[in-house]
């Protein structure tokens, strides 16, 4: 038992904190940086990731199974996301010939 | 168990990189699985065996795979990608070098956690994720599956051919 | 007992749901199944009323129904919920009971007009507010019922809406309502501010701690009389019920005789407990009862619409009721309500018949010889005019008897005074008949007998004025007044009601007041019961009847001290305070509001790029601010 409990110690909660505060900023960057549509919806994942990594670290320091099945949560809702945008852009392709996000720009006065 | 904890951080965070970078969008698809394979050694790591598992099955084996498809279906590549503008991408990292900054800045001194006393060496384990999952969040577990549902039902009507060629 | 819990919803339920389907059914509906089912469902509910009379037991005081909390702040909780006690009781039967009749003969009034089933739904919804008001537990749930029965008299009152001079009336009948009901919301407000909260069992066992004559109860009182002024048309409040009389005929029997105007008179009398501590009160109670039952019968002697007459009759028996609850004979005054329910509701439907018999006609100057015509109504109705003249033994000689012979006791004059409204109640009435179905027919119109689902009501009514006189019958006659003691285990003030006369006194009285009927009776036969002629129009009287005949220029004296001066007020604040000072404040404001607009929609160019650039500045703002304690 202890083994495990001091493998898991073994990396400090800080370390995890700080990677997924890096995929984080990628993925936010990345969505900035970036025209095509379906890239910054992976951007978008990304950032999905570095938040259910940090809930699992979290949970598991913590001993509480509560964090990842929040995570669990938030895949189910991702493939949802995913499921509708990508049949979006789809439909942008289809209608506009792009998937350039600076062409949805008819939503405005 | 640090040196891995050290490999899988450097793999998701260049793989992350190389999905922001990279010119052709199949590269960027590939480079996210691998950090998406990367993020699941960590859930090992974390004892998130579980999670592991679901992760590379919802993540690397359905969604990423769709998003492939959608590229190639899309026929998406290197000449047709459009680009920003050199002063965008530069305003793009520094927004979010400056999140990550801040971010950093807010657990500068490190973050206190009271370590658990009744340490459960089966969390993350099938059997107490599963009982977590039935028993507190039964409710919302149920009702996900309406959100599945009505996304489902979203993509079908979104990827229906107009019968009406005026509308496109 | 449980069924009371049960019960007692039921009763407003079902009224309310008949007014519901019928409204909501009434394109589909035909005009004849909409009354068959409003009457059924008033009848469910008399029934209803009728279990719960009988399974009540009076000496275990006031059973209360609570539904629902409907207001809950702080420390005030308003809940709703039905009191079930001898009074509500007594008023629940009367407004159930009659109200079948009159639904009733309404299937026959109203048959060949096209908003039949609207007409159905007003009166149901209206029955459903009448109940609220009576069986509420508290003020603020009678309150809700008080100011539905006024928006269904208006909406009644104006039901033949293309008649402008309808709708005047409706509309009149609506603000001198509102003006009463302003006393009673303040007396609401006072109430709850004096004993904390607004449940009649608390209030009235608070009472007892004040002592007789506090200023705090006698401004309560006066302002709830204030309400009861307008409800139940008091001077100086009372011009808008006769001009209320625009409405169907049903109506004005159901609401402006029977049951809505009679209001006031159930409100004091369920706030006897108060009432009875503030003697000043009482006072005013008692002379504005008595000046509106003179003033009112002076104007009846003169009146020539059939409706009108019954009108100002009902103004003046009301001023009785007043005068009884000023005494503080509170039992008294609710029989005579309850007589009164029975013979002016058969009144009312008399002239109705016999306004239906004549295809519209209600000027008793156009009428005459109806008596072989149409025998039932004029059967009932002679039987309805013998009530309210206090022949014995019917029902208006015990419930008015019971007010003379109170008023006796109180001072001689009042005594006086009574006596000679009576005179002139009778008088009046009299005319009314002997005009409308004695001498030769002055009409064009060819009279015919209503059929019998309007005279069947007329005759149940006219055996209950016969009767009714037994629900209260005094010592004298061997009765022990059961109406009196049921009703004193509700209303405390009726506890402290004492009559001690001998009983020689009584029966001279009653001699004297029985008398003094029968020769008015005997002037007025030979004034008018073989009149061929017409009366004189108004003007054409001399002075003092003149005045009388235009009710004592009330209205128009109204007009000048009111309405006049807050027309010129209106005019002149239009032409200033909106003109000059709201209009352009109100184009500025909305002016700046769209040139900011203007301004700011630049702001949202469509370009997701943008928008998400836009985010992240925020977040980090946000995070940056955060992180620094702010």
């Amino acid at each position: 038992m202890n083994e495990v409990v001091s493998a898991i110690r073994l990396v400090p909660l800080e370390h995890y904190v700080m990677l997924s505060f890096a995929l984080f900023s990628i993925g936010l960057a990345g969505m900035l940086f970036r025209r095509n549509t379906i890239i910054i919806l992976m951007c978008l994942e990304l950032m999905f990731n570095s938040v259910n990594l940090l809930l699992t670290a979290f949970s598991a320091h913590h001993s509480d199974p509560g964090g990842q099945v929040f995570v669990f949560f938030i895949m189910l809702v991702a493939a949802a996301e995913v499921t509708v945008g990508l049949a979006i852009l789809v439909m942008m392709k289809r209608n506009v010939d792009s998937v350039d996000i600076d062409q949805l720009n008819r939503l405005r006065w | 168990m640090l040196t891995l904890f050290y490999l899988f951080a450097a793999i998701s965070v260049l793989c992350a990189l190389v999905v922001v970078a990279a010119r052709d969008p199949v590269n960027s698809v590939i480079a996210l699985i691998v950090c998406f394979l990367s993020i699941a050694g960590h859930y090992i790591l974390l004892n998130a065996q579980f999670l592991a598992v679901v992760h590379i099955i919802v993540y690397t084996g359905a969604i990423m795979v769709l998003f492939l498809f959608v590229i190639m279906l899309l026929n998406l590549n290197k000449a047709t990608e459009p680009q920003r503008s050199l002063a965008t991408r530069v305003a793009a990292v520094v927004a979010g070098g400056l999140v990550l900054l801040t971010l950093l800045a807010a657990v500068r001194h490190g973050i206190s956690v009271e370590p658990a006393r009744d340490f459960d060496i089966g969390t993350g384990l099938v059997r107490s994720v599963g009982r977590s999952l039935f028993n507190e969040f039964l409710l919302p577990f149920e009702v996900s599956s309406v959100l599945f549902l009505s996304a489902m039902v979203g993509a079908v009507m979104l990827g229906r051919r107009e019968k009406n060629p005026q509308a496109a | 007992m449980v069924s009371a819990q049960l019960l007692a919803p039921l009763v407003p339920a079902l009224p309310l749901a008949g007014a519901v389907i019928i409204a909501a059914l009434r394109r589909r509906l035909s005009g004849h199944a909409a009354g068959l089912l409003a009457t059924a469902l008033i009848g469910g509910a008399f029934l209803c009323s009728v279990l719960l009379f009988l399974g009540f037991d009076p000496a275990g005081g006031a059973q209360v129904a609570h539904l629902f909390d409907w207001i809950r702040v702080a420390d005030m909780r308003i809940g709703l919920a039905f009191q079930v006690d001898a009074l509500s009781l007594t008023m629940m039967l009367i407004v159930t009971g009659v109200g079948t009749l009159i639904h009733l003969y309404s299937i026959g009034y109203m048959h060949d007009d096209p908003r039949q089933s609207t007409f159905f739904a007003l009166l149901n919804l209206f029955t459903f507010a009448m109940l609220l008001l009576v069986m509420g537990a508290n003020y603020a749930v009678t309150f809700i019922g008080w100011e539905g029965v006024g928006l269904c008299s208006y909406l009644l009152i104006g039901f033949w809406y293309t008649n402008p001079a309808y709708n005047y009336a409706a509309r009149k009948a609506f603000v001198m309502n509102r003006i009463g009901d302003v006393g009673f919301v303040l007396g609401l407000a006072l109430v709850f501010q004096v004993f904390g909260t607004l449940d009649y069992t608390t209030v009235m066992e608070r009472a007892d701690t004040f002592a007789t004559g506090a200023p705090a109860l006698t401004a309560i009182t006066l302002l709830l009389f204030v309400g009861a002024i307008g409800k139940s048309a008091q001077l100086p409040l009372f011009t808008w019920l006769p001009d209320a009389m625009a409405g169907p005929t049903p109506v004005s029997a159901l609401i402006h005789a029977a049951t809505m105007v009679t209001a006031g008179i159930f409100l004091l009398v369920r706030s006897s407990a108060l009432f009875v501590l503030a003697p000043l009160t009482q006072d005013v109670v008692l002379y504005t009862g008595l000046v509106t039952a003179l003033c009112a019968a002076t104007i009846g002697v003169f009146q020539n619409d059939i409706k009108k007459v019954l009108a100002y009759s009902t103004v003046s028996q009301l001023g009785y009721m007043f005068v009884a609850l000023g005494l503080g004979a509170f039992s008294a005054g609710l029989f005579h309500v309850t007589t009164h329910a029975f013979f002016k509701a058969l009144l009312f439907l008399g002239a109705g018949s016999v306004i239906h018999a004549l295809g519209g006609e209600q000027d008793i100057r156009r009428m005459g010889g109806l008596r072989s015509a149409t025998p039932s109504t004029y059967r009932t109705f002679l039987v309805g005019t013998l009530a309210i003249a206090g022949i014995f033994p019917l029902s208006g000689f015990f419930s008015k008897d019971a007010i003379l012979a109170h008023a006796y006791q109180y001072g001689p004059w009042i005594y006086a005074l009574l006596v000679a409204g009576a005179v002139l109640t009778t008088y009046y009435m009299f005319r009314l008949l002997f005009l409308v179905f004695f001498g030769s027919y002055r009409g064009q119109a060819h009279p015919h007998e209503s059929p019998a689902v309007m005279t069947a009501p007329l005759w149940v009514l006219a055996v209950l004025s016969v009767v009714g006189g037994a629900l209260n019958l005094p010592h004298l006659f061997g009765g022990h007044e059961p109406m009196k003691h049921f009703l004193a285990t509700a209303a405390s003030g009726v506890g402290l009601e004492h009559l001690h006369l001998s009983a020689l006194l009584e029966w001279s009285l009653m001699g004297f007041s029985t008398a003094l009927v029968l020769l008015t009776i005997w002037i007025a036969y030979g004034r008018f019961a073989k009149q061929a002629t017409l009366d004189p129009e108004a003007d054409a009287l001399p002075v003092p009847q003149r005045w009388a005949a235009r009710k004592w220029y009330l209205d128009e004296l109204y007009e000048r001290l009111f309405e006049k001066p807050y027309g010129w007020l209106s005019t002149n604040l239009s032409a200033l305070l909106e003109q000059r000072v709201m209009q352009p404040l109100m184009v500025g404001v909305g002016g700046t509001a769209e040139r900011i607009g203007e301004l700011l929609r630049r702001v949202q160019t469509g370009n997701l790029s943008t928008y998400l650039f836009a985010m992240v500045a925020g977040l980090l703002l946000f995070l940056f601010l955060t992180l620094n304690g702010l």
